[in-house]
């Protein structure tokens, strides 16, 4: 199976409700109107791209339809993929693995599906022929660390842990010396998941990455947001909150194997500008893909391109 | 940004532009009917929803009780408001309990939703009440979900049930069952896999655990962060499974929640609980009033309105509102807000209902001394007009003829103004943390004392 195909099965759902809806309202009509305009950003709406965001992109819209002196309804959804894109980046944006070890922090609030992705992530770079070190740092939640050692397991790389209720900067610490030691080439970092407006726990994370660089001048070299796909409104500001506490890289979108869309990365780019990059489209340890902003696109919007 | 800008604020600047024109039309109502609208969108109800809701809401303001208004900014957030009300239902965070133990509860969700920590919550919840719970570890797919749940019973001290995961959920709920039964506890809760709703195995997993131990209570458990799904997930597993009720979780953060709207809207059940916190103690019966102020983005700021316009006239009752906001308030403001709270009530309701207070445990013990406050009465009287106004005028030599003059010490009216500062700085965190985002000071926590508070 092609790359296009697999992303397409994972989103086949969110798919198929947008590509529906945007194609139920451009065929039949003849004009362009108001009312097109109207249902085209109830779609958004309903994909959580959220209502000024939704209004920005058909303003947009409608801009381009003027200067481009452009009648045919069913032109719109080209329009309106492409503004998409345009918002999501052209190209997919890759983790780099320069460093030796190179030190991806994994942060999120609660049940986002940091453990799982950093179990996918591990999977991924392995079978890539690198070695991977994981580090469990959320010693906070019951059992986290449990869940961290059975993925190690079913992957097949090493686990640093400490004990529950032990200081998450001091596991840090010592994976990231291990790492060193051990001539790792990607040492993931697990931390516990925690609500963006709580400060002490912010300042936890602040100082896990500082521990980190500490031990490692330089790392963390990438920290990856996760956000649950599910999630309305409320994840541009875990995007924001989690970037002003530990400068977030990349983000990652799970869950996208349900039927929610997953619009509010259009919001966060609008306002953030960090980009996707990685998907999570299932609980299986391969279940994760890199997001690929056209591709990404024309899925949503229905348009067949030949896989890789 | 603008999105927790309150809708109260965005209606009065609405009607403001309108008020030279004297009455209020219809056309004036649809455009408030708008700002209505991204408010509750803003909040993530279901654009279905809101639909309903803002059709509703319209037909009650273009009715005579906003239209004869002479605020209709508030009348209409007023009538927003209750309709929210009435629409999240009552409170009823009653369990059906069985006649004939032990009472079956199961707990359902999406993954990552909060089912394991919910569990152990409602457990203690109900063992507080008296009742004698068992839980059951029928999570058997996700790592170290049966861990998870043994250590939380083994941390509150209630007993866990499970068989491993190498066994069929169904299996080891009625296995857990004919535990219960043995072990003679009354109440039995089971704790299932996150699973999407689109899933049709596992949800036909969940239908056989349903008509195998027949639960007299299954309860969705709901991220208050989720967007415009809530409704698809809430409908389908309502379908499937019949639902009684919901647990909306992670309610701490600051999430406008308006999934409980949209929940509500298509299930019909009612939001039982709320979970407030990674802690075991963390849950607490749900309150229509408060949810909807929240997904207005107001705090209870309404409610105070509602006081302050029982008490005070209405120009006042603006002002006070716009300076608790922007914490501008000075002494003078604090003069007469404590020669109105006689008839406004205690201060600590109506500290407890401005945004971001009232989830503040320090104000849960806070009390009135009638002593004290005559004493600050008293020096907030000795100062000079200009020194109310302007309380970091207040140097030594001052200090000085203000106690003498109000017959208080020194060390009283420092007193004073270092919790009043303090205050209204904390007050400042308050609007800045709700204005979207201010990070790096939650040291307010516990030091929160004005000097009449014990
Ligand atoms: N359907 C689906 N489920 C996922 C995906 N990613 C994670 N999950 C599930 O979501 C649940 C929570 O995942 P975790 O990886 O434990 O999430 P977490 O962020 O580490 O959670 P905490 O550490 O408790 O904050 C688990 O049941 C995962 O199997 C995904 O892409 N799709
Ligand atoms: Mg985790």
């Amino acid at each position: 199976m092609g790359f296009f195909d697999r992303l397409k099965e994972g989103l086949s759902r969110t798919r198929q409700n947008l590509v529906q809806k945007v194609e139920e309202l451009v065929t039949g009509r003849q004009h362009i109107d108001e009312e097109l305009y109207e249902e085209l950003e109830e779609v958004l709406i309903s994909a959580d791209v959220g209502a000024e965001m939704a209004l920005e992109m058909v303003e947009r819209l409608r801009k381009k339809v003027k200067e481009q002196k452009i009648s045919d309804p069913s032109e719109l959804k080209n329009l309106l993929q492409q503004e998409i894109v345009a918002l999501l980046g052209q190209e997919a944006v890759p983790v780099k693995i320069e460093q030796k070890p190179t030190v991806v922090l994994v942060v999120g609030v609660n049940g986002v599906g940091k453990t799982t992705t950093i179990a996918k992530l591990a999977h991924r770079w392995k079978s890539e022929g690198r070695k991977v070190l994981l580090a469990a740092g959320d010693t906070f939640r019951a059992a986290a660390i449990d869940q961290l050692e059975i993925w190690g397991q079913r992957v097949g790389v090493d686990v640093i842990r400490h004990q529950e209720g032990s200081d998450p900067g001091a596991v840090a610490y010592d994976a990231a010396q291990a790492a060193i030691s051990r001539g790792v080439d990607i040492l993931i970092v697990d931390t516990a998941g925690r609500l963006h407006n709580k400060n002490h726990l912010m300042s936890e994370l602040s100082k896990v990455g500082r521990v980190l660089d500490r031990a490692l001048p330089g790392a963390p070299h990438e920290i990856l947001l996760v956000l649950d796909a599910t999630t309305g409104q409320n994840a541009v500001t875990q995007a924001r909150l989690f970037g002003e506490a530990v400068g977030v890289s990349g983000l990652v979108l799970t869950k996208l194997d349900g039927t929610a869309k997953g619009g509010v990365i259009l919001a966060i780019q609008g306002e953030l500008s960090v980009p996707v990059k990685f998907i999570g489209i299932g609980e299986a340890m391969d279940d994760l893909r890199v997001f690929e902003p056209q591709q990404f696109a024309k899925a949503l919007f229905g348009q067949e391109e030949t896989g890789e | 940004m603008a999105m927790f800008e309150s809708l109260a604020e965005k209606l009065q600047s609405t009607f403001k532009k309108l008020r030279g024109k004297g009455k209020v039309s219809e056309a004036d109502v649809a455009e408030a009917m708008r700002e209505v609208r991204m408010a509750l969108l803003a909040a993530d109800v279901n654009l279905k929803v809101v639909k309903n809701f803002v059709a509703k809401v319209k037909e009650r303001a273009i009715g005579q009780e906003v239209l004869d208004s002479l605020t209709p900014g508030q009348q209409v957030v007023k009538v927003v408001h209750e309709e929210l009300v009435a629409l999240m239902g009552g409170t009823s965070s009653k369990i059906n309990m069985s006649q004939k133990p032990p009472t079956v509860i199961m707990l359902v969700g999406l993954q990552g939703a909060g089912k394991t920590t919910s569990v152990s919550k409602l457990a203690l919840y109900l063992r507080k009440q008296g009742r004698k719970p068992l839980m059951a570890a029928c999570d058997v797919y996700r790592p170290a979900a049966v861990k998870q749940l043994q250590v939380l019973g083994n941390q509150l001290d209630i007993p866990v049930f499970s068989m491993g995961t190498g066994v069929n959920p169904v299996d080891i709920a009625r296995g857990a069952m004919e535990n219960a039964i043995a072990t003679g506890r009354d109440t039995l809760l089971l704790d299932t896999a996150g699973r999407l709703h689109i899933n049709e195995e596992l949800m036909g997993e969940l239908k056989n655990i349903k008509s195998t131990v027949k639960p007299h209570e299954i309860l969705l458990v709901v991220d208050a962060m989720t967007g415009q799904d809530a409704v698809n997930v809430a409908e389908t597993f309502h379908e499937q499974l019949g639902l009684d009720g919901v647990i909306l979780t992670k309610l701490d953060g600051d999430a406008r929640g308006g999934a409980a709207l949209s929940v509500k809207a298509v299930t019909g059940c009612p939001i039982k609980f709320v979970g407030l916190g990674e802690k075991a103690e963390a849950l607490e019966p749900f309150h229509p009033d408060r949810m909807a102020s929240r997904i207005l983005g107001m705090g209870d700021v309404l409610t105070l309105i509602e006081k302050a316009q029982a008490s005070m006239d209405t120009q006042m009752a603006r002002d006070m509102e716009q300076k608790l906001r922007k914490a501008e308030f000075n002494f003078e403001d604090f003069l007469v807000q404590m020669q109105q709270m006689k008839k406004m009530g205690p201060i600590d309701q109506i500290l407890g209902m401005l945004p971001g207070m009232g989830n503040m445990k320090a104000l849960k013990d806070v009390q009135v001394d009638d002593k004290e406050m005559k004493h600050i009465e008293a020096i907030i009287l000795s100062m000079t007009q200009e020194e109310r106004q302007n309380p970091q005028l207040i140097k030594d030599s001052r200090k000085r003829r203000i106690a003498r003059g109000s017959g208080t010490s020194v060390q009283q009216v420092n007193n004073l103004l270092k919790t009043f500062d303090q205050s209204r700085k904390l007050m400042k965190q308050f609007s800045d943390m709700r204005g979207g985002g201010k990070k790096g000071k939650n040291k307010a926590k516990g030091m929160f004392k004005m000097p009449f508070f014990k």
